[in-house]
C-alpha cells in the first residue's frame, strides 16, 4: 500500500485521504480499473503531453494548475467544495434542517440511484468522444477536446468517490459498473440514450458541449442544492470545470459560424460548400438535432420520483435560494407542456409532479444565449440569417410531445409530412457527409483548418499559436 | 371471545403507562392453584374488578390480558415447579358459566395493536398448554363447569380433553360471527377441525349460532369429548384426571421441583436489564439493541448440578428474561420496530450447556428448559418486528444463541475485527450445533435451519457436516448462514444504513413481509393460527362492517343493529 503521502500526491484532493481507510482502499481497488478504462475507452490519438488544467484546490484562488502532462499521468483529484458548516437544506420537508454529513439509511437507494445515473454520463462523452483527436481542426481544439475528456473523468471519479465513501459495498460494486457500461455497447449501454450516439465530427462535438453537457450543468445544479452535503459539495465543484466545457461549445460554434460568414462574404454566396465551409442551414440542422435530443434528458413533463426526491431533499431546484417560494411546493402548481385537444398546449399539475419542466425552462432560457451570441456575429457581418433554437415539441422521443411530430416552428404535421420533410430541419446524410468530408486534421503549430474560425484568445493567457499538445 | 358486559364504553383508547408480565400465585387476582399429587386444579374466577386497565368490568369470567397474564405464569410454573403433576385440570370458579372469553369492552375500547398483540399472547399461551400436554407430560383437561363462549371456548380447544356439565343449559359456542361480525381470534376455527376434526359443515353451522351447542349433540359433532351430568360431575372429573395421569412419562413422586423466583430487572425509560440479557431502548433510531451474554461458569458436570442450580442454571435464568423482554417490548414498545440482537461470551460454554440439557433429555428439568427454549424462539418467530443479528468479536452466537441469528430476518457477521478497538481480536464465528439440528422447530414443525434451507438440503447437509466448528465470516455466507459480511471498514456504514433503511419503511409491510419469509413450508395448525387466521381477523377488523361507525363491533351492547356493505370483497 503507498504510503499516505503518495495518495495526496497522486490523486490530489481535499477529502484528507490520507486519513481515510476506506477511501484508500478504494483507491487500490479502483484506480487500476478506471486507468484501464481510460487506456481502452479513452481517446485513441496517441500524445506525448497536453496543456492540461488540473484541479489542485478548490479556494477561489488558484484553484487549477497548467502545465504539459502526459494524459496518463493527469492526476484526476477528488475535490468537495469548500464545507459550510452551518449549511442547512433548502427545501423540501427537511427544510431549515442540518444539511446530512452521512446517507439516511431511508434515501439510501434514492440516493445512490441519483449519483449513479449522474456518474453513468461522465464517462460516457469520453467514449463517444474519443475518435475526435484524430480529426481535430488545431492543436488548440484537439487541447480543449482532451480537457473535456480528464474532466468528464474527473467527474467520474467524483461520483464514485460518493459511492465508495458513503454507499459500502453495493456502493463498490455500482462503481464498478460505471466502468463496464460503455457508450453504444450492445451488451451493456451507458443509461440514458442520448449518451449511446458516437459524436463523429467537431461540429457534433461542439454541439454537444453546448447542448448535452449544458444539461449535466443543470442536472448538477439540482444535485448542488441536495440534503446530502457531500453530493452537493461535489457538484458545486464540478460546476466550476464544466463552464469550461460549454464555453468551448459555444466558442466553437461561434467560430464556426465567423467562418461560415466570412466565406459567404469572401465569395458572395450562401453556398460555402464548394469552399470548404459549413453551410448555415447545415448548422441549424445540428442544432436542431442536438437541442432536441437535449430536451429529452430532462425526462418527462411530469415525474413522481423527481417529486419524491424534492421533497426528500435529495434534488433541488435550479437556484433554489433565489426562488420566492415556500421552497415545499405541497400546494402550488404549474403548468407542464401538453397535447391538449389535439394541440399542443399546456396543462396545470401539482408543482412538486411539474419540476422536469421547471428545471427544462430554465435550459431552454440559458440556450438561448448562447443563440443570441452566434447572431450578433451574422449581424455585425451584416448578414439577415437567424440562428433559432426549434420548438420544444420538435423531434421528441421523451414525454408529451413524444407521440406527435412537430416542425421547428411548432406546428404540428402528420407523420408522412414529418418523412417527407425532416431533411430539412434535421441532418441529412449528405449533410454529414460533407461535414466529415471536412475533418481532416491540422496538426500544425498555429494553423487551422479551413472550416473553423481561430479563436480570439488562447488558453491561459498562450497565444493561439502555443503548442497545446506534443505530439509523438 | 365474547362477554356482555355493561360498563360505560370508554371513547378514549384503554391503555396503561406499562404492563409487567411478572406474576406469582401470591398476587393472582383471577386464577387459583390447588394442587393435589398429580392433578393441579386450575381454577378461573376472574374478579371483576380487576381489569389490567381501567374501564371496564371482567364480568362473566370475562379475560383480559392481566387474566392471562396470570395463566401463563401458572402454565409456566406447573411445569418447572411441579414435576409430580401430571395432569391439569381447567375449570371455572363461577356459577353456570366457565368462561366468556375475551372482555369486549376491553376490546371495544383498545387500540388495534393493543388488540393484535393481546391475541398473539394469548394464542402462545394457547400453544403452550398443547405443548405441555404433548411433550412435559402434563396434560390439560377442561372441565367446563358451566357455559364456555367465544374465547372461554377456544381455551377449553387447547386442552387435549374436553368435559362439559351437561345440565341442558350449558353450552359451547363460538357467537363472535354472529354476534360481533368478527372471527374467533384464538385459534378456535383452526382447532375445531384440524384438532378435533369437527366435519367442516357443522363446524360452519356452529360458527353461526349465537347459542351454541350442548348435551349429547355437541358430543357427537365432536366440540367436547364428554356431556357429564351435574350429580357426579366432580367425581368424574377427578377420575378423568387420574386416568389421565396415569399414562404419563413426568417422573414418579419424589422427583423435587425448582422455584421461579421473582426475575430481577430494572427498568428505565431508555434500559432493560436482567442478569443476563440487556436491552438498549433507542426511541430515535426505533430501535431495541439487545445483548445476550453466554454463561460466566462453565456448564455443571451432571443433572444434579443443574437441579441444584435451578432457576440460576444459565440456560433457563436466560430464557425467562428472555421471554420478559420479549413480552415487554411486545406490548410496551410497539414504536420500536427492530430488534438488533447481539450476543456477548464464550461460545464454547454454550455448547457445553446444550450438551448438558440435550444428553439428560429423560431428565424432566432438563426436558422442561429444551422446551422452553423452543417456546421462546417461537415467541420471537411470531413476533412483528424485524429482526436483525450482529455477529462481532467476542460474541457467542453457537448452538441455542445461533438460533436467534437464525430466527432474525437478516444477520450481520464481521470479516476480520475491528481494528481500531481490538485488533488483536479472535475473529467473530458462529457455530452450529446439535440445538440447531432438530430440538428447537418453528412453529412449521422444521428447524431454523430447515427452514432457512427449504428446499436446498445440499445446502442444509453442507451446514450440518459443520456442526460443532466454528466458522468465521467468510465460510459462513459461503454456507448461507448469515446475510453479510462487512469488514472492518464497511461495518459502521453498511449496518447503519440498513437498519435506518429499515426503519424507514411502512412497518404494516414489514410486518407481512416477515411473518411471509419466516414460516417457509408447511401449514401446521400453528401456523394457520398465526398466519391465515390472524391476516383475515386484522383484515375483518379494520373493515367497516366492524368497525365502522355501523359496524357491528361498534353497535354490540346498543341494542341497535349493525349496518353492513352487503357487498363481498
Amino acid at each position: 500500500m503507498p504510503n499516505s503521502a503518495d495518495y495526496s500526491e497522486k490523486i490530489p484532493n481535499n477529502v484528507e485521504l490520507h486519513e481515510d481507510r476506506r477511501l484508500q482502499r478504494a483507491l487500490e481497488s479502483w484506480q487500476p480499473n478506471f486507468l484501464n478504462w481510460w487506456e481502452s475507452m479513452g481517446p485513441t490519438l496517441p500524445t506525448r503531453d497536453v496543456y492540461l488544467r488540473t484541479a489542485v484546490n478548490v479556494g477561489r484562488e488558484g484553484w487549477a494548475h497548467f502545465g504539459h502532462v502526459a494524459m496518463k499521468d493527469y492526476r484526476w483529484g477528488i475535490f468537495l467544495a469548500e464545507h459550510d458548516r452551518d449549511r442547512r437544506i433548502g427545501f423540501g420537508e427537511h427544510k431549515d434542517e442540518p444539511v446530512w454529513q452521512q446517507v439516511p439509511g431511508e434515501y439510501r437507494a434514492a440516493l445512490q440511484r441519483l449519483i449513479v445515473i449522474q456518474g453513468d454520463t461522465e464517462p460516457a462523452s469520453v467514449e463517444q468522444q474519443r475518435n475526435l483527436g484524430a480529426t481535430a481542426p488545431s492543436l488548440y481544439d484537439m487541447r480543449n477536446l482532451f480537457q473535456v475528456n480528464v474532466e468528464e473523468g474527473r467527474h467520474l471519479w467524483a461520483m464514485v468517490y460518493l459511492l465508495h465513501a458513503y454507499f459500502g459495498r453495493e456502493g463498490r460494486a455500482e462503481a464498478e459498473e460505471l466502468l463496464h457500461r460503455n457508450s453504444g455497447s450492445e451488451d451493456s449501454p451507458r443509461i440514458l440514450g442520448a449518451f449511446n450516439e458516437e459524436t463523429t465530427d467537431w461540429l457534433s462535438f461542439f454541439m454537444f458541449t453546448y447542448f448535452t453537457d449544458r444539461d449535466g450543468k443543470y442536472q448538477l445544479g439540482t444535485l448542488k442544492e441536495s440534503a446530502f452535503d457531500p453530493l452537493s459539495r461535489t457538484c458545486e465543484f464540478m460546476l466550476k470545470e464544466e463552464s469550461h466545457h460549454m464555453f468551448v461549445g459555444t466558442t466553437g460554434i461561434d467560430r464556426i459560424v465567423e467562418r461560415t460568414v466570412a466565406l459567404m462574404i469572401e465569395h458572395d454566396s450562401d453556398d460555402v460548400v464548394a469552399h470548404g465551409g459549413i453551410p448555415l442551414p447545415v448548422i441549424q440542422k445540428y442544432l436542431n438535432f442536438h437541442y432536441s435530443v437535449s430536451l429529452d434528458l430532462f425526462g418527462s413533463e411530469t415525474s413522481t420520483n423527481v417529486a419524491n426526491y424534492f421533497t426528500a431533499g435529495l434534488k433541488g431546484r435550479w437556484a433554489e435560494e433565489r426562488r420566492r417560494d415556500d421552497h415545499r411546493l405541497t400546494s402550488e402548481s404549474i403548468m407542464v407542456d401538453a397535447i391538449t385537444d389535439g394541440q399542443i398546449g399546456q396543462t396545470e399539475v401539482a408543482a412538486l409532479v411539474g419540476l422536469n419542466t421547471d428545471l427544462r425552462r430554465e435550459y431552454i432560457s440559458d440556450c438561448q444565449n448562447g443563440v443570441n451570441r452566434w447572431n450578433r456575429t451574422l449581424e455585425q457581418a451584416g448578414m439577415t440569417a437567424r440562428l433559432h433554437l426549434p420548438h420544444i415539441a420538435f423531434n421528441r422521443k421523451v414525454g408529451a410531445f413524444s407521440g406527435i411530430e412537430a416542425t421547428p416552428g411548432g406546428e404540428l404535421i402528420a407523420a408522412a409530412e414529418w418523412e417527407a420533410h425532416k431533411g430539412r430541419w434535421l441532418p441529412t446524410d449528405i449533410d454529414k457527409a460533407h461535414v466529415r468530408s471536412l475533418m481532416q486534421p491540422v496538426h500544425e503549430r498555429g494553423k487551422i483548418a479551413g472550416w473553423i474560425a481561430p479563436p480570439r484568445h488562447g488558453i491561459n493567457d498562450k497565444p493561439f499559436d502555443y503548442t497545446y499538445v506534443h505530439l509523438p | 371471545m365474547t362477554s356482555v358486559a355493561s360498563a360505560p364504553s370508554g371513547s378514549a383508547a384503554l391503555r396503561p403507562d406499562r404492563i409487567d408480565f411478572r406474576v406469582d400465585p401470591s398476587r393472582y387476582r383471577h386464577w387459583r392453584i390447588d394442587l393435589d399429587g398429580p392433578v393441579a386444579t386450575l381454577t378461573m374466577d376472574v374478579d371483576e374488578s380487576g381489569g389490567v386497565v381501567p374501564g371496564y368490568e371482567l364480568k362473566l369470567n370475562s379475560y383480559d390480558l392481566g387474566v392471562d397474564i396470570e395463566l401463563h405464569d401458572a402454565v409456566q410454573r406447573l411445569r418447572f415447579e411441579h414435576p409430580e403433576v401430571r395432569t391439569v385440570v381447567l375449570t371455572g370458579g363461577k356459577d353456570k358459566i366457565f368462561c366468556a372469553g375475551a372482555n369486549i369492552r376491553m376490546l371495544a375500547g383498545s387500540a388495534h395493536a393493543w388488540k393484535v398483540n393481546f391475541c398473539k399472547f394469548t394464542n402462545e399461551t394457547r400453544n403452550a398448554m398443547e405443548d405441555a400436554s404433548a411433550h412435559s407430560g402434563q396434560t390439560y383437561l377442561a372441565a367446563l363447569n358451566g357455559t364456555a363462549s367465544g374465547g372461554g371456548y377456544e381455551l377449553a380447544l387447547a386442552c387435549e380433553h374436553i368435559m362439559l356439565v351437561d345440565d341442558r343449559s350449558s353450552v359451547v359456542s363460538l357467537p363472535e360471527l354472529p354476534l360481533l361480525g368478527v372471527l374467533p381470534g384464538t385459534g378456535g376455527l383452526t382447532r375445531i377441525v384440524e384438532k378435533r376434526h369437527v366435519r367442516r359443515d357443522l363446524a360452519d353451522h356452529f360458527s353461526t349460532r349465537t347459542e351454541g351447542l350442548g348435551g349429547k349433540k355437541a358430543v357427537r359433532w365432536r366440540l367436547i369429548d364428554e356431556a357429564v351430568p351435574r350429580p357426579g360431575w366432580t367425581e368424574k372429573v377427578a377420575r378423568r384426571a387420574a386416568e389421565f395421569a396415569a399414562r404419563s412419562q413426568r417422573p414418579a413422586s419424589g422427583a423435587r421441583g425448582i422455584s421461579l423466583p421473582p426475575l430481577a430487572k430494572t427498568r428505565t425509560d431508555t434500559e432493560i436489564s436482567y442478569g443476563h440479557v440487556t436491552a438498549t431502548l433507542d426511541r430515535t433510531g426505533g430501535r431495541a439493541e439487545i445483548t445476550v451474554h453466554g454463561p460466566d461458569t462453565d456448564a455443571p458436570a451432571d443433572v444434579a448440578g443443574m437441579h441444584e442450580q435451578g432457576a440460576s442454571f444459565w440456560p433457563l435464568a436466560l430464557l425467562r428474561e428472555l421471554d420478559d423482554l420479549i413480552l415487554d417490548l411486545r406490548t410496551n414498545e410497539t414504536g420500536l420496530g427492530t430488534w438488533v440482537f447481539r450476543t456477548k461470551g464464550d461460545a464454547a460454554r454454550v455448547l457445553a450447556h446444550d450438551n448438558l440439557l440435550l444428553t439428560h433429555r429423560d431428565d424432566w428439568l432438563a426436558n422442561e428448559i429444551v422446551l422452553f427454549a423452543k417456546r421462546t424462539l417461537k415467541r420471537l418467530d411470531v413476533t412483528s418486528r424485524s429482526l436483525m443479528a450482529m455477529i462481532e468479536p467476542g460474541s457467542c452466537f453457537a448452538g441455542s444463541l445461533l438460533e436467534l441469528a437464525l430466527a432474525a430476518d437478516r444477520s450481520f457477521q464481521l470479516l476480520g475485527v475491528f481494528e481500531d478497538i481490538d485488533p488483536d481480536a479472535e475473529p467473530a464465528t458462529i457455530t452450529v450445533g446439535p440445538m440447531n439440528l432438530g430440538p428447537l422447530p418453528m412453529g412449521n414443525d422444521l428447524t431454523r435451519l430447515r427452514t432457512r434451507f427449504f428446499g436446498d438440503d445440499e445446502g442444509h447437509a453442507a451446514v450440518e457436516a459443520r456442526a460443532g466448528e466454528p466458522t468465521t465470516a467468510e465460510d459462513a455466507e459461503r454456507l448461507g448462514l448469515v446475510t453479510f459480511t462487512p469488514d472492518d471498514i464497511d461495518w459502521d456504514e453498511e449496518t447503519r444504513i440498513a437498519l435506518e433503511e429499515r426503519a424507514s419503511f411502512s412497518p404494516d409491510a414489514l410486518s407481512g413481509l416477515e411473518a411471509n419469509y419466516r414460516f417457509v413450508g408447511p401449514e401446521t395448525t400453528e401456523t394457520k393460527i398465526f398466519g391465515r387466521l390472524a391476516a383475515w381477523q386484522n383484515w375483518i377488523f379494520y373493515r367497516p362492517n366492524a368497525s365502522g361507525p355501523d359496524g357491528a363491533l361498534r353497535k354490540f351492547g346498543t341494542g341497535q343493529r349493525a349496518a353492513f356493505d352487503r357487498k363481498r370483497v
